[in-house]
């Protein structure tokens, strides 16, 4: 019962920060100078006067402030996001359609740091300083400082201009037939690229954790424990050692999980990815004002509903928080 | 001239091949294949009649068929209009449509179309003056269009042209009364043009397919066109370098071109850009001190060592550029003040303005505002700054966060001196007068007469040479226009953009480069070569 009325107060805190978002975006946006009225201009070598105020009473932007303000916070509380300006489309639409690929290129690019990261951090830890472990650690040292788009763009001239074996860009060849198996086939091939690109700082992030949490408990009591009754070598490292050495790499997971989205943007477009960060990104340069709006609103209500859970899960796993928070 | 040539060696060369090789030469252009187009943007949507613009242009013109068509020499040429005829005073004009010409969804194409599109144009696109004089449209019969003007308007045949006269359908787009959110604009289109669309990715692609029922038979040649967005210009180097496309357009980076330059298999031209006719210049605003003295304004053109600016920055890829017209058009006179670098001359005219140095040197203390968002302006206005100081005058240059802020300052007045790339659009009429007449000096509208300068006899003379019918007569006038113009130096020209079409010469033949509109008139003599 008790946890019931923590949800409840939960979601009426969550949609009093879903509305603030609304609310602080739209009068931040409203700051910026330019209107789609500029921009449509802007593409199109110029506008009449008249046509420019033709444009801004069609988008209702020649409204009072507090009237635009209003409407579209009706709309959002309606589950509308609007229609972009640029593309004509509902926002919502453009999101849904954005999210896949850039969930795909993000998680495979973190699932695929996570195991290798770990693996490799694992192997160094055994021998700190063979040259593997060095091996690793310059790695990772390139991985983590070299700009992403930099990385990127090695990776294409070594792949797509010498080798010719990848895709350059995009997230599948534009006349492969949807839904066959070829399709999914060329996706993942145009995944490649843009996924090693990514994940190149998240890899080295992984291992020098996985490494120095693995040396860290290598050196514990209960390891020492273990070989001392006679345990293989690969038994107590992968056994006992490495269950313990992924906690802290599980946590860091965990937490970049917030920041996916941002994560991807310069790779969405050098690879020209059809993801929400490319989408975010050229929505403000074009100040397709509901498109920005909608992509905040999303990501907000993703932390937030992802906070939520997290904290519910919490109390529901560990009997401490539930007693201290709710006494 | 030069085409011209070419193109006749050409069928010269296509009449031997025919001969020795009979009809399957290599010169005949094939059917079939899929041309891969790459581009930096994708447009939003491409209907044509309510924005203009290359990302709505290029693939609008091969959605939507226009009126005519214009080839490299400015000659008007039957397209949808089989024949058109300007009254002898001028006040109207009769165009005659193609019997055969249906949309795509085989709705036949008819005057009432004709007399909706041109509405729709007044009454939507970006650019008055195109249509302003049309006061109504007639019908008489199905194919016969009178176009009733206000006063004699030479320029509506190139406004009847590519993407500033497509023709669409009136029982789709006539039931909204608001055709900016129509979603036929994007998907579903149903267009009078070459191509039909098969599907539009918004950000990714475009793809078009050959329209069967095309009213010019047997074409267009190919199947099949892709467009793709690739922002990168190292992708699209890559892309072109490796066959994995087939062409772009707009190309004007100089190392870009050069790059492409190396390639045996890449082509690159300038043609196609005449009617576009992209000028890039510095402008005053002739509003505020110093720039209301025209000395001090032809002092800063003497200032600017243009060799050197064109040797740097575009590395011989671009045009001088002279005056208010693009070197490409029919209307253009090299009969102006060239401004050749002098930095005495400028030194003097600054004397004579009562502008003398200071302790320090110093004559004139201004701001330099620049287009954010490439590595070109920013070198150029750094240059400017550089060159300008030789002189004299001291340059702050103001980066602007983004490119609407810059617009921003522009358009509400509040610069001293800007650079800034504007199009001519073909007829002085549309692209050009706008940047000059007094009655242009509005706040909030970008590519107008931001630098607000004022000269009655030169509005007095666009007045008449936008209303003069015979050609001769109005070249003339325009010569004396552009002399005027530059003798007043409201701007100081720099160049014209280097805009250049790349293209695999092993993969495509004829590809659209010989008329004056490039890319943006219709692909349908393009053909696949292997």
């Amino acid at each position: 019962m008790r946890l019931f009325t923590i949800i409840l107060q939960r979601l009426f805190y969550a949609c009093a920060l879903l509305l603030a978002v609304v609310v602080f975006s739209f009068v931040l946006l409203s700051l910026v100078p330019g209107d789609i009225a500029e921009t449509i201009a802007g593409e199109s070598g110029g506008a009449s006067a008249e046509v420019m105020a033709e444009i801004r009473r069609s988008y209702g932007l020649d409204q009072p402030f507090y009237v635009q303000l209003l409407t579209y916070v009706g709309k959002v509380m309606q589950g509308d996001l609007g229609q972009s300006f640029y593309f004509n489309l509902p926002v919502a639409d453009l999101i849904l359609e954005r999210v896949g690929p850039t969930l795909l290129l993000v998680v495979t690019a973190l699932v695929l740091a996570i195991l290798v990261g770990t693996l490799f951090g694992v192997i160094a830890a055994q021998k700190p300083n063979g040259m593997f472990s060095h091996f690793i650690t310059i790695l990772a040292l390139v991985g983590f400082s070299a700009p992403v788009f930099w990385t990127a763009f090695l990776l294409i001239v070594l792949f797509v201009a010498m080798l010719e074996i990848m895709p350059l860009s995009g997230l599948v060849d534009p006349l492969t037939e949807k839904g066959t198996w070829l399709w999914y086939l060329d996706v993942a091939h145009h995944l490649f690229l843009p996924v090693l690109s990514l994940s190149t700082i998240y890899l080295a992030q992984y291992s020098r954790l996985a490494r120095a949490s693995m040396m860290d408990i290598l050196g514990s009591d209960f390891i020492r424990t273990a070989r001392a009754k006679g345990l293989g070598r690969r038994k107590v490292v992968y056994k006992h050692a490495l269950r313990n050495a992924v906690i802290p790499v599980v946590t860091i997971a965990g937490l970049q999980f917030s920041h996916l989205f941002s994560g991807a943007v310069v790779i969405e477009t050098v690879f020209t990815w059809p993801g929400l960060g490319t989408l975010a990104f050229e929505s403000i340069l074009r100040g397709d004002t509901p498109t920005i709006m909608g992509i905040l609103f999303f990501s907000a209500m993703v932390v937030i509903v992802f906070n939520l859970l997290t904290d519910l899960a919490y109390r529901i796993i560990d009997p401490r928080i539930r007693m201290s928070r709710t006494a | 001239m030069k085409t011209k040539r070419i193109l006749t060696a050409a069928i010269a060369g296509a009449a031997m091949a025919l001969v020795l090789a009979g009809p399957a030469s290599a010169a005949e252009p094939k059917q079939g294949g899929t041309l891969t187009f790459i581009y930096r943007i994708i447009g939003g949507h491409f209907n044509p009649a309510i924005a203009s613009g290359t990302p709505t242009g290029i693939p609008g013109t091969q959605l939507f068929a226009a009126l005519l068509r214009f080839d490299a020499q400015w000659n008007p040429q039957p397209y949808l209009a089989e024949s058109w005829k300007i009254a002898d005073d001028g006040l109207s004009v009769r165009v005659n449509l193609r019997k055969n010409a249906v949309f795509h969804d085989g709705h036949p194409i008819t005057s009432e179309d004709v007399a909706f599109s041109i509405a729709t144009y007044q009454k939507n696109h970006p650019f008055k003056p195109m249509y302003a004089p049309v006061t109504k449209v007639d019908t008489p019969d199905p194919h016969t269009a009178i176009l009733r003007l206000s006063k004699p308007h030479p320029a509506i045949l190139l406004a009847m042209s590519s993407q500033l006269g497509v023709v669409i359908p009136k029982h789709v787009y006539g039931k909204t009364d608001n055709i900016r959110k129509h979603p036929q604009n994007s998907q579903n289109i149903v267009g009078s043009g070459a191509f039909k669309l098969k599907e539009f990715k918004p950000g990714e692609h475009i793809i078009l397919e050959r329209f069967d029922k095309y009213f010019l038979k047997g074409r267009p040649y190919v199947d099949r066109i892709v467009y793709k967005k690739m922002a990168e210009s190292t992708s699209r180097i890559i892309a072109l370098e490796k066959g994995k496309a087939d062409f772009t357009a707009f190309a004007a980076d100089a190392q870009e071109l050069t790059r492409y330059k190396k390639s045996k298999h890449l082509s690159l031209t300038p043609n196609g850009y005449s009617a576009i006719g992209p000028l890039n210049w510095l402008a005053f605003n002739t509003a505020r001190k110093p720039f209301d003295d025209k000395r001090v304004r032809q002092a800063f053109a003497y200032a600017l060592d243009k060799k050197f600016l064109l040797k740097v920055l575009y590395q011989g890829f671009a045009q001088r550029a002279t005056g208010p017209i693009h070197p490409g058009s029919v209307f253009y006179s090299a009969d102006v003040n060239h401004y050749n670098y002098d930095l005495d001359k400028a030194k003097a005219l600054l004397d004579a303005a009562g502008y003398k140095p200071d302790a320090y040197g110093v004559r004139i203390k201004t701001t330099l505002d620049f287009i954010p968002g490439g590595a070109l302006w920013k070198r150029w206005a750094e240059l400017t700054k550089a060159q300008l100081k030789k002189a004299g005058i001291a340059v702050t240059i103001k980066a602007s966060s983004d490119f609407r802020a810059w617009l921003k300052t522009v358009t509400s007045h509040n610069f001293d001196m800007t650079l800034d790339s504007v199009f001519n659009w073909g007829d002085p009429v549309i692209g050009v007068h706008r940047t000059y007449q007094s009655s242009n000096i509005r706040k909030g509208v970008p590519w107008h007469n931001t630098q607000q300068f004022r000269n009655d006899a030169i509005d007095a003379i666009m007045e008449k040479a936008g209303k003069e019918l015979d050609l001769g007569k109005r070249k003339a006038l325009y010569a004396e226009m552009q002399k005027m113009i530059v003798d007043e130096a409201p701007i100081a020209y720099i160049n014209a953009s280097p805009y250049h079409t790349v293209y695999n010469n092993e993969r495509v033949g004829n590809p659209p480069i010989n008329s004056i509109w490039g890319t943006s008139a219709p692909w349908d003599e393009t053909y696949i070569k292997q």
